[in-house]
């Protein structure tokens, strides 16, 4: 025989209950899926991003001056520590491009005439190099080139220097300094109105006036060298040239963010298919613990046959691993689907050369390894049971089940209660630990919704307050440097602003004992009406008469409270280096931010009132006359219109959130329907004696269908409040897990959200009752009363 | 008591012409006491008992006399409370887990009151499952020939009237050629003429392959066809009969 007898046996019996089998294979096959999709992008991503580091020499540090000699790049060439460091201009441009109204801007970057820069090299997409000598000639990078419908041999104009050029676009190409291209101060990018630009550092140094002198400087390090002591050296000497300090590649915007998404997939990759396998694992116990129960002769037999209790156990086992084995057939290719998938959703958010999804042997290895430990973990309960029953004692039928009388009757209300819901009410309070577990696996697809929805409610509550509570201004815009708050009075003039505020901004570190922070110190005006400094919960906040208002998470990073004093090392002008004391701290959304008031930030920088920037109420009709109008202001570096954020933002991060959005619920119908109709499936199994006694009795189906259905919407309903409430401590979690530097999701947990939860459930479960009572009505009395069990 | 039994070995020996048998299972003051939450009960209260080579016994008693337990014990599934056990030489009350499931393994055959076939195998296969573990098997088809379920060797249980069920457990149990068969309440759940027929099977397989053969049962019918009925009641052995004329279970009827 082919087959060993035990092993068709084992196959029967799965087939028997094949669609319970399902189901839980199903819901193992999401975590499987998730698992290999978290922990292969991750792979993926960190792949990519090693790789392409590598192989395009991505600076280990960065530093921008005012202005240096060229001689200065040979001295720190030769700091220990430093294998190469390379010099070039890197400037802001605004564009101007056919067609478009709205301002965008650029950073155009040099590139040495002849050859290729050293660090951070270019990846040519399609085009071709520079012509040496050439001064119309740029570089584009794809991402921009792709949102503005560009081609190769395209023109636009930008003001370089205060000059109106021509620039001809010759080549497409990539960077590892812009994997993730953002302007400057921004979370999301906007890949329509900034691009960033190369072109011939000749060309350049004539249009700037830097002949003989860069600006920006990019080094690559040892494998032994000490990063901070290379940066407090090259602080030093960049330090009589507008050095505005040194940083590596944690505070690399690209970098920044891109190890951001790494880390984040850790953390999905844990926590994800821990539910899936989770519940499956528990729907495997319940399921394992029932036909061991129902086998309990069956296994008596085998024992006094002779059948060892290693024996047994392991048929139980294979039992599990064969559902575990089904999970794989479904998770596998549902994991490389949404691999698929999600590699398209990163590529327009992260522009690498290639960003190839694969699936190793080695996840799908772990995957199994996991799925299947979880899932034996889950049935070892009742295969010890099976294992460790006495055989004598098996061949006897299960004792009665005891009941006694319900809490309800115990308080002297059972005669109000029908005797049906009596039954129902009992059968529940007769088996605490297994209503308990219902509830549970219910309530964990309750939550695995919320938490669907939530990233979407909190996201919604996020773009709302920064948007419209943060950000109070139509249009910001910044200059190349600062000037006389007189400024105010020029762009509140110009057409179509309604109202302007300024602001100064000072690039500066922080410092508390040994850590530190680069940040931008922004100066506001305490009456300021077009910045609001706004908690997470929604309260505003007062600008600090003295002192630093911080993010709650800038002061976590520094370790230091309210009232605790930090080094203030400003990076421009004169760089003084104060002591500021923390006034207050804001629990905000996004980055590490300090504010403090205008003028107090003028006293500390030992200046006068000047500002970098403004922001404006503008009215929309005059929109494009004041857009012209900034463009011929060769002091505005940068517009930053706020309806183009939100559009943007709109076009990545919400449109990605959307498809996960829905992928999730996807995934927890799956959950609510495999929990629920597993429960109802098995209540039907284990009462279908009873149940057809009382049909044999007189009962209609519709009497008997409403003790089995009445047990099931009892136990869902239990189930919905605790779920709702088990829902937001996984979002509390999540946003506790998602707390970085770079964002941070407020928990919000909307009221459609759990609602929506509750109803899906409900559904899955009228649904599940639905099917489970087309069983009772073909319940088969006399071969029901006729078998023993 | 134990008394009871001496005479009724010499008698047992006198009636046979044959040279001394050997003895299968000694047991001596056995006793079982359950725990059942506050209650104890007393199930074996000091049973002495011998079984030989190639008899067929019937333990009879009333429910609640003990039979079971004492036939769980001799077969390995259960152990007494106190007393010793021999099987042949070997002390089986000194047996742990592992060697008590190769004793059943290598040595017993149990047919139960409620059959415990297997409901997802058919005959064949249920016989095969036992088949599979043991050391010197009989094709499961042969030991269904000797059932008479020839012809129904493919159906499930399901497909199968109860004395069918019951014949194909009988099969199961003798298709590994055990050294004893223990037989409980074989016919309990089943009417005279399929019970006969059961019991047919289990009288050929005693004297067609001189298995040792213990049978329980309440039904004293039964007992006619025995070598020796050993009486049960109340957890002590009361009395032994030797029947002096054994017969044919076709004959029986109650």
């Amino acid at each position: 025989m082919l087959i060993a007898p035990l092993d068709r046996k084992m196959l029967r019996d799965l087939w028997h209950m094949r669609s319970l089998a399902a189901a839980i294979s199903v819901v193992m096959g999401c975590g499987v899926a998730l698992f290999l999709l978290s922990r292969s992008m991750l792979h993926s991503l960190e792949l990519s991003q090693q790789s392409y580091y590598n192989r395009y020499n991505f600076a280990d540090l960065f530093a921008t001056v005012k202005r240096a000699p060229d001689s200065l790049i040979e001295r720190i060439g030769e700091l220990p520590g430093v294998a190469v460091a390379e010099r070039r201009i890197v400037v802001p441009v605004n564009l101007s491009l056919p067609g478009m109204e709205a301002p965008a801007s650029g950073r155009l970057i040099s590139v040495p005439d002849a050859g290729r820069p050293r660090l951070n090299q270019l990846f040519l997409r399609k085009g071709r190099w520079l012509t040496p000598r050439s001064d119309d000639e740029v570089l584009a990078s794809e991402a921009f080139v792709e949102a503005n419908g560009l081609e190769l041999g395209d023109r636009f104009s930008a003001i370089i220097n205060g000059r109106m050029e021509e620039l001809s676009i010759v080549g497409v190409v990539l960077s590892p300094e812009y994997i993730y291209e953002i302007k400057p101060g921004d979370l999301v990018p906007d890949n329509r109105h900034f691009g960033v630009f190369w072109m011939n550092e000749e060309a350049l140094q004539m249009a700037y006036d830097m002949d003989g002198a860069f600006n920006d400087l990019s080094v690559r390090l040892m494998r032994s060298a000490n990063p901070a002591e290379v940066i407090r050296r090259i602080d030093e000497l960049t330090d009589p040239y507008g050095g505005l300090g040194a940083y590596d590649r944690m505070d690399q915007m690209s970098h920044h963010f891109v190890d951001n998404e790494i880390e984040q997939n850790r953390t999905m990759g844990l926590f994800a298919p821990s539910i899936f396998l989770g519940v499956s694992a528990f729907l495997l116990n319940v399921v394992m613990s029932r036909t061991i129960n129902s086998q309990r002769e069956q296994i008596a037999a085998l024992k006094a046959f002779g059948y060892s209790n290693i024996e047994v156990g392991w048929h139980y086992i294979k039992f599990v691993l064969l559902i575990v084995a089904a999970s794989l057939l479904v998770g596998i290719p549902a994991g490389a689907w949404f691999g698929w998938f999600v590699t398209g959703m990163y590529a327009r958010l992260f522009h690498f050369p290639e960003l190839v999804f694969r699936i190793y042997f080695s996840t799908i290895l772990a995957a199994a390894g996991v799925s299947g430990a979880a899932s034996v973990l889950g049935a070892m309960g009742s295969v010890m049971r099976a294992v460790r029953l006495p055989p004598a004692e098996a061949m006897r039928p299960e004792p009665p089940a005891g009941f006694g009388p319900t809490l309800m009757e115990r308080l002297g209300l059972g005669h109000l209660v029908p005797p049906i819901l009596l039954m129902i009410v009992r059968q529940l309070e007769r088996r605490p630990v297994k209503t308990a577990f219902s509830t549970i696996a219910i309530s964990l697809a309750v939550a695995v919704l919320v938490i669907g929805n939530f990233f979407q409610d909190s996201i919604d509550y996020m773009v709302d307050a920064q948007f419209n509570l943060v950000q109070r201004f139509d249009m910001s815009v910044s200059m190349a440097d600062p000037v006389s708050d007189r400024a105010v009075y020029e762009l509140a003039s110009m057409p179509g602003v309604l109202h302007c505020e300024p602001t100064r901004a000072v690039s500066a570190r922080l410092r508390a004992g040994p850590r530190s922070r680069r940040v931008a110190v922004r100066g506001l005006r305490p009456d300021s009406t077009l910045f609001g400094l706004v908690n997470m919960d929604g309260q505003e906040m007062e600008l600090p008469r003295h002192g630093l208002l911080v993010s709650k998470k800038l002061a976590e990073v520094l370790r230091v409270g309210v009232g605790d004093w930090v080094q203030m090392e400003a990076l421009v002008d004169k760089r003084p280096v104060r002591q500021v004391m923390i006034a207050a701290t804001i629990n905000d959304f996004a980055g590490l931010q300090a504010f403090m008031n205008i003028e107090e930030l003028h006293r500390l920088m030992l200046e006068g009132p000047v500002i970098t920037g403004a922001q404006m109420l503008v009215d929309p009709r005059q929109q494009d006359m004041l857009y012209r109008k900034l463009k011929e202001t060769p002091e505005v570096s940068t517009v930053m219109v706020k309806q183009h954020t939100l559009d943007s933002f709109n076009r990545t991060i919400v449109k990605n959130l959307g498809v996960m959005k829905r992928i999730n619920l996807v995934f927890a119908c799956i959950i609510a329907a495999g929990v629920v109709y597993n429960s109802a499936r098995i209540s039907l199994a284990e009462r279908s004696r009873e149940l057809a006694t009382l049909r044999v009795m007189g009962f209609t189906r519709q009497e008997i269908s409403s003790i089995l259905l009445g047990e099931l919407a009892i136990v869902t309903l239990l189930a919905i409040p605790a779920g709702l409430a088990l829902g937001k401590l996984f979002a509390a979690w999540m946003t506790a897990a998602f707390d970085q530097e770079l964002f941070r999701f407020p928990l919000v947990v909307t009221h459609r959200t759990n609602a929506w939860a509750a109803l899906v459930v409900m559904l899955a479960s009228a649904v599940s009752g639905l099917i489970v009572r087309r069983n009772l009505d073909h319940l088969d009395l006399v071969a029901v009363l006729k078998s023993r069990e | 008591m134990g008394g009871g039994l001496l005479p009724g070995r010499e008698t047992f020996l006198m009636s046979r012409s044959t040279a001394a048998p050997t003895t299968v299972f000694a047991a001596r003051g056995i006793t079982k006491v359950y725990h059942m939450g506050e209650v104890d009960v007393h199930a074996l209260r000091g049973v002495d008992l011998d079984l030989f080579t190639g008899e067929f016994v019937v333990l009879l008693g009333p429910s609640g006399s003990g039979k079971s337990t004492l036939l769980n014990i001799l077969g390995g599934l259960d152990v007494p409370s106190s007393g010793t056990v021999f099987y042949r030489d070997r002390r089986l009350t000194e047996f742990d887990d592992a060697a008590l499931t190769r004793y059943r393994r290598d040595h017993v055959g149990f047919v139960f009151q409620f059959y415990n076939l297997i409901p997802s195998l058919t005959a064949r296969e249920n016989v095969a499952l036992i088949t599979e573990i043991a050391r010197d098997p009989m094709n499961p088809v042969e030991a269904l020939q000797m059932v008479d379920l020839g012809d129904r060797l493919d159906h499930f249980p399901a497909q199968m009237s109860g004395g069918e069920q019951q014949r194909v457990a009988i099969a199961r149990a003798v298709a590994k050629r055990p050294d004893v068969l223990l037989c409980d309440e074989p016919t309990g759940a089943l009417d005279v003429k399929t019970g006969v027929l059961v019991l047919e099977a289990i009288q050929r397989i005693n004297r067609e392959l001189g298995t040792t053969t213990a049978v329980i049962t309440h039904n004293a019918v039964i007992a006619d066809m025995a070598d020796r009925v050993i009486h049960l009641s109340g957890g002590e052995v009361t009395g032994v009969d030797v029947n002096t004329r054994k017969r044919p279970a076709a004959e029986l009827t109650w």
